[in-house]
Protein backbone atom coordinates (compact mmCIF):
# COMPACT_ATOMS: atom_id res chain seq x y z
CA UNK A 1 0.00 0.00 0.00
CA UNK A 2 1.18 3.29 -0.38
CA UNK A 3 1.50 5.72 1.84
CA UNK A 4 -0.85 8.87 -0.07
CA UNK A 5 -3.34 5.69 -0.41
CA UNK A 6 -6.15 5.42 1.59
CA UNK A 7 -7.81 2.45 2.70
CA UNK A 8 -10.63 2.10 0.72
CA UNK A 9 -8.60 2.71 -2.61
CA UNK A 10 -6.35 0.29 -1.47
CA UNK A 11 -8.43 -2.53 -1.43
CA UNK A 12 -10.49 -1.59 -4.86
CA UNK A 13 -6.37 -1.51 -6.63
CA UNK A 14 -6.65 -5.35 -4.85
CA UNK A 15 -9.93 -5.90 -6.63
CA UNK A 16 -12.22 -6.48 -3.10
CA UNK A 17 -15.53 -5.23 -3.85
CA UNK A 18 -18.15 -3.64 -2.17
CA UNK A 19 -19.13 -6.63 -0.48
CA UNK A 20 -16.19 -7.67 0.49
CA UNK A 21 -15.10 -4.23 2.17
CA UNK A 22 -18.27 -4.36 4.19
CA UNK A 23 -17.25 -8.23 5.56
CA UNK A 24 -13.96 -6.90 6.43
CA UNK A 25 -15.86 -4.00 8.55
CA UNK A 26 -17.42 -6.34 10.11
CA UNK A 27 -15.23 -8.46 11.35
CA UNK A 28 -13.36 -5.54 11.98
CA UNK A 29 -15.95 -4.09 14.42
CA UNK A 30 -16.09 -7.71 15.96
CA UNK A 31 -12.44 -7.19 16.17
CA UNK A 32 -12.29 -3.95 17.74
CA UNK A 33 -15.75 -5.43 20.43
CA UNK A 34 -17.76 -2.96 18.48
CA UNK A 35 -21.45 -3.12 18.54
CA UNK A 36 -22.84 -4.54 14.88
CA UNK A 37 -24.34 -1.62 14.64
CA UNK A 38 -21.23 0.32 14.03
CA UNK A 39 -20.37 -1.22 11.16
CA UNK A 40 -21.52 1.50 9.15
CA UNK A 41 -19.53 4.00 10.93
CA UNK A 42 -16.55 1.81 10.71
CA UNK A 43 -16.96 1.41 6.61
CA UNK A 44 -16.94 5.48 6.63
CA UNK A 45 -14.28 5.96 8.58
CA UNK A 46 -12.07 2.75 7.16
CA UNK A 47 -12.93 4.11 3.44
CA UNK A 48 -10.82 7.29 4.39
CA UNK A 49 -7.93 6.07 7.00
CA UNK A 50 -4.61 7.37 6.12
CA UNK A 51 -1.91 4.66 6.82
CA UNK A 52 -0.15 5.24 10.11
CA UNK A 53 3.56 4.96 10.38
CA UNK A 54 4.13 2.28 13.21
CA UNK A 55 7.69 1.87 15.16
CA UNK A 56 8.07 -1.65 16.97
CA UNK A 57 10.70 -1.89 19.79
CA UNK A 58 11.55 -5.16 21.47
CA UNK A 59 13.30 -4.61 24.68
CA UNK A 60 13.52 -7.22 27.45
CA UNK A 61 11.25 -9.82 25.90
CA UNK A 62 11.14 -13.37 24.53
CA UNK A 63 9.66 -12.74 21.11
CA UNK A 64 6.31 -14.35 22.48
CA UNK A 65 4.37 -11.38 21.82
CA UNK A 66 5.31 -11.05 18.02
CA UNK A 67 5.14 -14.62 17.50
CA UNK A 68 1.55 -14.64 18.84
CA UNK A 69 0.85 -12.18 16.33
CA UNK A 70 2.10 -13.71 13.59
CA UNK A 71 0.68 -16.60 13.97
CA UNK A 72 -2.98 -14.58 14.35
CA UNK A 73 -5.72 -16.63 13.09
CA UNK A 74 -7.13 -14.42 10.61
CA UNK A 75 -4.72 -13.68 7.48
CA UNK A 76 -7.75 -12.18 5.68
CA UNK A 77 -8.67 -9.57 8.00
CA UNK A 78 -5.04 -8.79 9.92
CA UNK A 79 -2.75 -8.84 7.02
CA UNK A 80 -5.30 -5.88 5.36
CA UNK A 81 -4.40 -4.25 8.43
CA UNK A 82 -1.16 -5.06 8.78
CA UNK A 83 -1.11 -3.84 4.78
CA UNK A 84 -2.97 -0.94 5.93
CA UNK A 85 -0.13 0.29 8.58
CA UNK A 86 3.37 1.08 7.69
CA UNK A 87 5.51 -0.85 9.91
CA UNK A 88 8.60 1.45 9.68
CA UNK A 89 10.94 -0.21 12.23
CA UNK A 90 10.62 -4.11 13.70
CA UNK A 91 14.45 -5.33 14.67
CA UNK A 92 12.98 -9.38 14.96
CA UNK A 93 10.69 -8.72 11.61
CA UNK A 94 12.52 -6.31 9.07
CA UNK A 95 15.33 -7.10 6.68
CA UNK A 96 17.50 -4.44 7.38
CA UNK A 97 20.12 -4.54 10.10
CA UNK A 98 22.99 -2.54 12.24
CA UNK A 99 23.02 0.93 10.88
CA UNK A 100 21.16 0.81 8.13
CA UNK A 101 18.20 -0.40 10.07
CA UNK A 102 18.64 2.37 13.13
CA UNK A 103 18.77 4.90 10.08
CA UNK A 104 15.49 3.77 8.66
CA UNK A 105 14.00 4.27 12.23
CA UNK A 106 15.23 7.58 12.37
CA UNK A 107 14.02 8.54 9.22
CA UNK A 108 10.69 7.37 10.18
CA UNK A 109 10.49 9.21 13.31
CA UNK A 110 11.83 12.59 11.38
CA UNK A 111 9.26 11.88 8.72
CA UNK A 112 5.96 10.84 11.25
CA UNK A 113 6.83 13.23 14.08
CA UNK A 114 3.76 13.43 16.31
CA UNK A 115 2.05 11.18 14.32
CA UNK A 116 3.48 7.73 14.76
CA UNK A 117 2.55 4.60 16.85
CA UNK A 118 5.29 3.73 19.35
CA UNK A 119 4.64 -0.51 19.90
CA UNK A 120 6.64 -1.73 22.85
CA UNK A 121 7.21 -5.09 23.47
CA UNK A 122 9.46 -6.32 26.62
CA UNK A 123 10.69 -4.45 30.14
CA UNK A 124 12.92 -2.05 30.46
CA UNK A 125 15.97 -2.58 32.59
CA UNK A 126 16.03 0.68 34.76
CA UNK A 127 18.76 -0.48 37.39
CA UNK A 128 21.93 -1.34 35.35
CA UNK A 129 21.11 0.38 31.23
CA UNK A 130 23.77 -2.37 30.22
CA UNK A 131 21.51 -5.18 30.62
CA UNK A 132 20.11 -4.68 27.44
CA UNK A 133 20.97 -2.76 24.63
CA UNK A 134 20.70 -2.33 21.04
CA UNK A 135 23.30 -0.69 18.11
CA UNK A 136 25.00 -0.08 21.46
CA UNK A 137 21.50 2.39 22.83
CA UNK A 138 20.14 1.08 26.02
CA UNK A 139 16.48 0.34 25.62
CA UNK A 140 15.80 3.21 28.59
CA UNK A 141 17.64 5.83 26.08
CA UNK A 142 15.96 4.77 22.95
CA UNK A 143 12.31 4.45 24.52
CA UNK A 144 13.16 8.08 25.75
CA UNK A 145 14.37 9.03 22.31
CA UNK A 146 11.57 7.26 20.65
CA UNK A 147 8.54 8.58 23.00
CA UNK A 148 9.28 12.01 22.79
CA UNK A 149 7.90 12.72 19.11
CA UNK A 150 5.03 10.00 19.18
CA UNK A 151 1.69 10.17 19.28
CA UNK A 152 0.58 7.61 21.30
CA UNK A 153 2.69 4.30 23.09
CA UNK A 154 1.09 0.76 22.71
CA UNK A 155 2.83 -1.35 25.31
CA UNK A 156 2.05 -4.84 24.23
CA UNK A 157 2.68 -7.86 26.50
CA UNK A 158 2.72 -7.96 30.67
CA UNK A 159 6.79 -7.46 30.43
CA UNK A 160 5.70 -3.71 28.87
CA UNK A 161 2.41 -3.09 30.37
CA UNK A 162 3.53 -3.88 33.73
CA UNK A 163 7.07 -5.26 33.77
CA UNK A 164 6.13 -8.96 33.70
CA UNK A 165 8.77 -11.96 33.64
CA UNK A 166 11.70 -9.76 34.43
CA UNK A 167 10.25 -7.91 36.68
CA UNK A 168 9.91 -10.98 39.27
CA UNK A 169 11.22 -11.42 42.54
CA UNK A 170 14.20 -10.46 42.91
CA UNK A 171 14.34 -8.43 39.50
CA UNK A 172 17.62 -8.78 39.02
CA UNK A 173 18.00 -6.20 36.18
CA UNK A 174 15.34 -3.41 37.79
CA UNK A 175 13.02 -4.20 34.94
CA UNK A 176 10.01 -1.52 34.75
CA UNK A 177 7.36 -1.11 32.60
CA UNK A 178 6.81 1.69 29.86
CA UNK A 179 5.00 3.67 32.19
CA UNK A 180 7.34 3.93 34.85
CA UNK A 181 9.23 5.76 32.86
CA UNK A 182 7.05 7.31 30.06
CA UNK A 183 4.83 10.05 32.03
CA UNK A 184 3.67 12.33 29.31
CA UNK A 185 2.13 10.35 26.31
CA UNK A 186 -0.84 8.18 26.27
CA UNK A 187 -0.08 4.77 27.03
CA UNK A 188 -2.13 1.52 25.93
CA UNK A 189 -1.42 -1.41 27.95
CA UNK A 190 -1.65 -4.77 25.91
CA UNK A 191 -1.23 -7.05 28.40
CA UNK A 192 -1.30 -10.73 28.10
CA UNK A 193 2.28 -13.62 28.47
CA UNK A 194 1.39 -13.06 25.18
CA UNK A 195 -2.09 -10.78 24.79
CA UNK A 196 -4.68 -12.69 22.32
CA UNK A 197 -3.52 -11.46 19.01
CA UNK A 198 -6.57 -10.51 17.59
CA UNK A 199 -6.10 -7.86 21.24
CA UNK A 200 -3.18 -6.29 19.24
CA UNK A 201 -4.43 -5.76 15.85
CA UNK A 202 -7.65 -4.77 17.53
CA UNK A 203 -6.08 -1.89 19.39
CA UNK A 204 -4.37 -1.20 15.40
CA UNK A 205 -7.46 -1.15 13.85
CA UNK A 206 -9.34 1.07 16.15
CA UNK A 207 -5.82 3.86 15.61
CA UNK A 208 -6.68 3.30 11.76
CA UNK A 209 -9.84 3.62 12.36
CA UNK A 210 -10.60 6.65 14.05
CA UNK A 211 -7.49 7.51 14.73
CA UNK A 212 -7.90 8.33 18.64
CA UNK A 213 -7.18 5.99 21.94
CA UNK A 214 -9.69 3.28 22.93
CA UNK A 215 -11.68 3.76 26.56
CA UNK A 216 -9.17 2.74 28.84
CA UNK A 217 -9.70 0.94 32.20
CA UNK A 218 -7.90 1.68 35.15
CA UNK A 219 -4.69 0.04 34.21
CA UNK A 220 -4.54 1.81 31.32
CA UNK A 221 -5.76 -1.65 29.21
CA UNK A 222 -8.63 -0.92 26.28
CA UNK A 223 -11.89 -1.68 28.38
CA UNK A 224 -13.17 -3.57 25.14
CA UNK A 225 -11.45 -6.30 25.99
CA UNK A 226 -10.36 -5.92 29.53
CA UNK A 227 -13.33 -4.81 30.89
CA UNK A 228 -15.08 -8.10 32.28
CA UNK A 229 -13.21 -11.22 34.34
CA UNK A 230 -12.20 -14.04 32.90
CA UNK A 231 -15.09 -15.81 35.48
CA UNK A 232 -17.31 -13.77 34.41
CA UNK A 233 -17.12 -15.00 31.12
CA UNK A 234 -16.24 -18.27 31.57
CA UNK A 235 -18.45 -20.76 30.33
CA UNK A 236 -17.80 -23.36 33.92
CA UNK A 237 -19.48 -19.94 35.91
CA UNK A 238 -22.09 -22.39 36.56
CA UNK A 239 -20.44 -24.77 38.55
CA UNK A 240 -18.60 -22.07 40.20
CA UNK A 241 -22.31 -21.16 41.67
CA UNK A 242 -23.80 -24.71 41.82
CA UNK A 243 -20.41 -25.40 44.43
CA UNK A 244 -18.70 -28.40 41.66
CA UNK A 245 -15.58 -28.41 41.37
CA UNK A 246 -12.78 -30.06 40.01
CA UNK A 247 -10.29 -31.18 42.78
CA UNK A 248 -7.36 -33.10 40.35
CA UNK A 249 -6.68 -32.61 37.28
CA UNK A 250 -8.21 -36.08 36.79
CA UNK A 251 -11.02 -36.91 39.03
CA UNK A 252 -14.95 -36.85 37.71
CA UNK A 253 -15.43 -32.94 38.54
CA UNK A 254 -12.25 -32.18 35.87
CA UNK A 255 -13.66 -35.03 33.66
CA UNK A 256 -16.94 -33.62 33.80
CA UNK A 257 -15.74 -29.93 32.83
CA UNK A 258 -16.53 -28.56 36.50
CA UNK A 259 -14.97 -25.37 37.67
CA UNK A 260 -11.30 -25.15 37.95
CA UNK A 261 -10.92 -22.13 41.21
CA UNK A 262 -9.84 -25.12 43.35
CA UNK A 263 -7.00 -26.48 41.01
CA UNK A 264 -5.29 -22.74 41.39
CA UNK A 265 -7.92 -20.87 38.15
CA UNK A 266 -7.21 -17.28 38.58
CA UNK A 267 -10.16 -16.10 36.03
CA UNK A 268 -12.35 -14.14 39.18
CA UNK A 269 -9.16 -12.04 39.06
CA UNK A 270 -7.84 -11.45 35.60
CA UNK A 271 -9.69 -9.33 33.43
CA UNK A 272 -8.71 -10.27 29.37
CA UNK A 273 -11.03 -11.45 26.94
CA UNK A 274 -9.93 -15.30 26.65
CA UNK A 275 -13.51 -16.75 27.80
CA UNK A 276 -14.72 -14.97 24.41
CA UNK A 277 -12.12 -14.48 21.51
CA UNK A 278 -10.47 -17.48 22.48
CA UNK A 279 -6.93 -18.73 20.75
CA UNK A 280 -6.01 -20.83 18.17
CA UNK A 281 -8.20 -19.87 15.65
CA UNK A 282 -10.96 -19.44 17.98
CA UNK A 283 -10.67 -22.86 18.91
CA UNK A 284 -10.05 -22.72 22.71
CA UNK A 285 -8.64 -21.14 25.91
CA UNK A 286 -6.88 -22.63 28.63
CA UNK A 287 -10.14 -23.00 30.89
CA UNK A 288 -11.53 -25.02 28.03
CA UNK A 289 -8.71 -27.10 27.65
CA UNK A 290 -8.91 -28.17 31.48
CA UNK A 291 -6.19 -25.73 33.01
CA UNK A 292 -7.05 -22.94 35.11
CA UNK A 293 -5.89 -19.81 34.46
CA UNK A 294 -2.65 -18.22 35.63
CA UNK A 295 -3.34 -14.60 35.34
CA UNK A 296 -1.27 -13.56 32.95
CA UNK A 297 -2.80 -10.16 32.06
CA UNK A 298 -2.00 -8.72 35.53
CA UNK A 299 0.55 -7.04 37.26
CA UNK A 300 3.11 -9.17 38.95
CA UNK A 301 1.19 -12.66 37.97
CA UNK A 302 4.45 -14.38 38.41
CA UNK A 303 5.11 -13.53 41.89
CA UNK A 304 1.22 -13.82 43.34
CA UNK A 305 1.78 -17.50 44.72
CA UNK A 306 1.49 -20.85 42.78
CA UNK A 307 -0.48 -21.35 39.51
CA UNK A 308 -2.04 -24.33 41.16
CA UNK A 309 -2.61 -22.55 44.50
CA UNK A 310 -6.21 -21.33 44.60
CA UNK A 311 -6.83 -17.65 44.89
CA UNK A 312 -7.47 -17.52 48.38
CA UNK A 313 -4.07 -19.33 49.71
CA UNK A 314 -2.26 -16.74 47.46
CA UNK A 315 -3.53 -13.96 49.49
CA UNK A 316 -2.68 -15.15 52.96
CA UNK A 317 0.89 -16.56 51.25
CA UNK A 318 2.42 -19.42 54.28
CA UNK A 319 0.72 -22.02 55.09
CA UNK A 320 0.86 -20.74 59.16
CA UNK A 321 -0.18 -17.37 57.99
CA UNK A 322 -3.28 -20.03 56.45
CA UNK A 323 -4.01 -22.14 59.36
CA UNK A 324 -4.43 -18.72 61.52
CA UNK A 325 -6.80 -17.36 59.03
CA UNK A 326 -8.45 -20.77 59.13
CA UNK A 327 -8.93 -20.55 62.80
CA UNK A 328 -10.38 -17.25 63.04
CA UNK A 329 -12.97 -18.89 61.12
CA UNK A 330 -11.78 -16.63 57.90
CA UNK A 331 -13.28 -17.87 54.78
CA UNK A 332 -14.48 -20.77 52.56
CA UNK A 333 -12.17 -20.23 49.88
CA UNK A 334 -9.19 -20.54 52.93
CA UNK A 335 -10.43 -23.83 53.80
CA UNK A 336 -10.54 -24.94 49.85
CA UNK A 337 -6.89 -23.91 49.63
CA UNK A 338 -5.59 -26.41 52.47
CA UNK A 339 -7.30 -29.31 50.79
CA UNK A 340 -5.41 -28.33 47.54
CA UNK A 341 -2.38 -28.62 49.49
CA UNK A 342 -3.09 -31.84 51.20
CA UNK A 343 -4.52 -33.48 47.99
CA UNK A 344 -1.22 -32.00 46.25
CA UNK A 345 0.96 -33.46 49.30
CA UNK A 346 -0.84 -36.70 48.95
CA UNK A 347 -0.37 -37.02 45.19
CA UNK A 348 3.15 -36.42 46.12
CA UNK A 349 3.34 -39.08 48.49
CA UNK A 350 2.05 -41.53 46.18
CA UNK A 351 4.01 -40.67 43.33
CA UNK A 352 7.18 -41.24 45.79
CA UNK A 353 5.51 -44.60 46.95
CA UNK B 1 -1.88 -41.01 18.52
CA UNK B 2 -5.51 -41.20 20.15
CA UNK B 3 -8.02 -38.51 18.17
CA UNK B 4 -9.56 -36.06 20.58
CA UNK B 5 -13.12 -38.45 20.51
CA UNK B 6 -11.20 -40.95 22.67
CA UNK B 7 -9.94 -38.60 25.50
CA UNK B 8 -13.04 -38.39 28.01
CA UNK B 9 -13.47 -34.97 28.75
CA UNK B 10 -17.30 -34.27 28.25
CA UNK B 11 -18.50 -31.34 27.20
CA UNK B 12 -22.16 -30.91 28.40
CA UNK B 13 -21.92 -27.58 29.52
CA UNK B 14 -24.46 -25.05 29.91
CA UNK B 15 -24.08 -21.70 30.22
CA UNK B 16 -27.53 -20.36 30.64
CA UNK B 17 -27.05 -18.47 27.28
CA UNK B 18 -28.89 -19.91 24.92
CA UNK B 19 -32.08 -19.12 25.67
CA UNK B 20 -31.63 -16.00 26.66
CA UNK B 21 -29.93 -15.69 23.06
CA UNK B 22 -33.38 -17.10 21.46
CA UNK B 23 -35.56 -14.33 23.58
CA UNK B 24 -33.33 -12.10 22.12
CA UNK B 25 -34.11 -13.12 18.57
CA UNK B 26 -38.01 -13.08 19.36
CA UNK B 27 -37.93 -9.39 20.27
CA UNK B 28 -35.71 -8.57 17.40
CA UNK B 29 -38.23 -10.33 15.51
CA UNK B 30 -41.16 -7.99 16.49
CA UNK B 31 -39.46 -4.74 16.39
CA UNK B 32 -38.66 -5.98 13.14
CA UNK B 33 -42.33 -6.41 12.78
CA UNK B 34 -43.65 -3.52 13.95
CA UNK B 35 -41.58 -1.38 11.09
CA UNK B 36 -38.80 -0.86 13.28
CA UNK B 37 -34.96 -1.13 12.64
CA UNK B 38 -33.29 -4.52 12.01
CA UNK B 39 -31.00 -6.37 14.62
CA UNK B 40 -27.50 -7.88 14.47
CA UNK B 41 -26.37 -10.36 17.33
CA UNK B 42 -22.40 -10.86 17.25
CA UNK B 43 -21.92 -14.77 18.49
CA UNK B 44 -18.48 -13.85 19.06
CA UNK B 45 -18.88 -11.37 21.87
CA UNK B 46 -21.20 -14.03 24.23
CA UNK B 47 -20.12 -16.39 26.59
CA UNK B 48 -21.12 -20.17 25.34
CA UNK B 49 -19.91 -23.41 26.13
CA UNK B 50 -18.82 -25.86 23.77
CA UNK B 51 -20.94 -26.92 21.39
CA UNK B 52 -23.60 -24.49 22.47
CA UNK B 53 -23.25 -21.99 18.79
CA UNK B 54 -24.37 -25.22 17.58
CA UNK B 55 -27.11 -25.87 19.59
CA UNK B 56 -28.30 -22.50 18.42
CA UNK B 57 -27.90 -23.70 15.10
CA UNK B 58 -29.67 -26.25 15.06
CA UNK B 59 -32.63 -24.61 17.34
CA UNK B 60 -32.86 -21.70 14.50
CA UNK B 61 -33.10 -24.59 11.82
CA UNK B 62 -32.75 -24.02 8.20
CA UNK B 63 -34.89 -22.14 6.30
CA UNK B 64 -35.57 -21.99 2.10
CA UNK B 65 -32.67 -19.66 1.04
CA UNK B 66 -29.14 -20.27 1.08
CA UNK B 67 -26.48 -18.25 -0.42
CA UNK B 68 -22.58 -17.91 -0.38
CA UNK B 69 -21.14 -14.65 -1.05
CA UNK B 70 -17.15 -14.97 -2.42
CA UNK B 71 -15.46 -11.89 -1.03
CA UNK B 72 -12.27 -12.31 1.05
CA UNK B 73 -13.36 -15.78 1.24
CA UNK B 74 -16.40 -16.93 1.12
CA UNK B 75 -19.59 -15.66 3.70
CA UNK B 76 -22.58 -18.18 4.20
CA UNK B 77 -26.07 -17.02 4.40
CA UNK B 78 -28.85 -18.93 6.00
CA UNK B 79 -32.07 -18.40 6.23
CA UNK B 80 -32.87 -20.16 9.02
CA UNK B 81 -36.41 -21.63 9.84
CA UNK B 82 -38.08 -18.85 11.04
CA UNK B 83 -38.15 -15.95 8.08
CA UNK B 84 -36.34 -12.90 8.99
CA UNK B 85 -33.76 -14.35 10.89
CA UNK B 86 -30.36 -15.28 8.96
CA UNK B 87 -27.18 -16.98 10.18
CA UNK B 88 -23.93 -15.29 8.83
CA UNK B 89 -20.96 -16.75 8.65
CA UNK B 90 -17.42 -15.15 7.74
CA UNK B 91 -14.60 -17.23 6.90
CA UNK B 92 -11.32 -16.41 4.83
CA UNK B 93 -9.52 -17.57 2.56
CA UNK B 94 -8.13 -20.38 5.07
CA UNK B 95 -11.96 -21.68 5.62
CA UNK B 96 -11.40 -20.83 9.25
CA UNK B 97 -14.51 -18.37 10.52
CA UNK B 98 -13.68 -15.28 11.76
CA UNK B 99 -17.42 -13.91 12.58
CA UNK B 100 -20.75 -15.15 12.58
CA UNK B 101 -23.59 -13.27 13.26
CA UNK B 102 -27.14 -13.57 13.62
CA UNK B 103 -28.91 -10.74 11.51
CA UNK B 104 -32.69 -10.39 12.09
CA UNK B 105 -33.93 -8.35 9.03
CA UNK B 106 -35.71 -8.59 5.67
CA UNK B 107 -32.70 -9.48 3.78
CA UNK B 108 -28.78 -9.18 4.58
CA UNK B 109 -27.09 -6.16 3.61
CA UNK B 110 -24.46 -8.30 2.13
CA UNK B 111 -26.73 -9.92 -0.25
CA UNK B 112 -27.45 -6.53 -1.91
CA UNK B 113 -25.66 -5.01 -4.97
CA UNK B 114 -23.94 -2.80 -3.45
CA UNK B 115 -24.00 0.88 -5.37
CA UNK B 116 -20.24 1.13 -5.75
CA UNK B 117 -19.95 -2.68 -7.22
CA UNK B 118 -23.24 -1.65 -9.71
CA UNK B 119 -20.73 1.59 -10.72
CA UNK B 120 -17.98 -0.09 -11.43
CA UNK B 121 -19.94 -2.65 -13.65
CA UNK B 122 -21.66 -0.55 -15.84
CA UNK B 123 -18.23 0.82 -16.61
CA UNK B 124 -16.56 -2.81 -17.18
CA UNK B 125 -20.12 -3.30 -19.63
CA UNK B 126 -19.41 0.05 -21.69
CA UNK B 127 -16.15 -0.68 -21.96
CA UNK B 128 -17.01 -4.29 -23.13
CA UNK B 129 -19.59 -2.78 -25.65
CA UNK B 130 -16.94 -0.65 -27.21
CA UNK B 131 -14.65 -3.07 -28.01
Amino acid sequence: MRKDQNLGEYLRMQGVSRRGFLKFCSATASLMALPPSAVSQVAEALATARRPSVIWMSFQECTGCTESLTRSHAPTVESLIFDAISLDYHHTLQAAAGHGAEAAREAAMEENKGEYILVVDGSIPNGNNGYSTIAGISNHDMLIEAAADCFAIVAVGTCASFGGLPQANPNPTGAVSVSEIIKDKPIINVSGCPPIPVVITGVLAHFLTFGTIPELDALGRPAAFFGQNIHDRCYRRPFYERGQFAETFDDEGARKGWCLYKLGCKGPTTYNACATLKWNQGTSFPIQSGHGCIGCSEPSFWDKGGFYDPISAGQWGSRDALLGAAAAGAALGVGSALAARARKKKAQAAEEV
Amino acid sequence: MSSLETIPVTTEVATGNVEPLLHEIRHALKRLIEGKEGTVIDLKRLPLAPGEEERIAATLGTGEVRAEVDALGPTLIQETSYPGVWLITHKNVDDVVVARFVEVTYIPELLRSQQADIDAGINRLENELKN
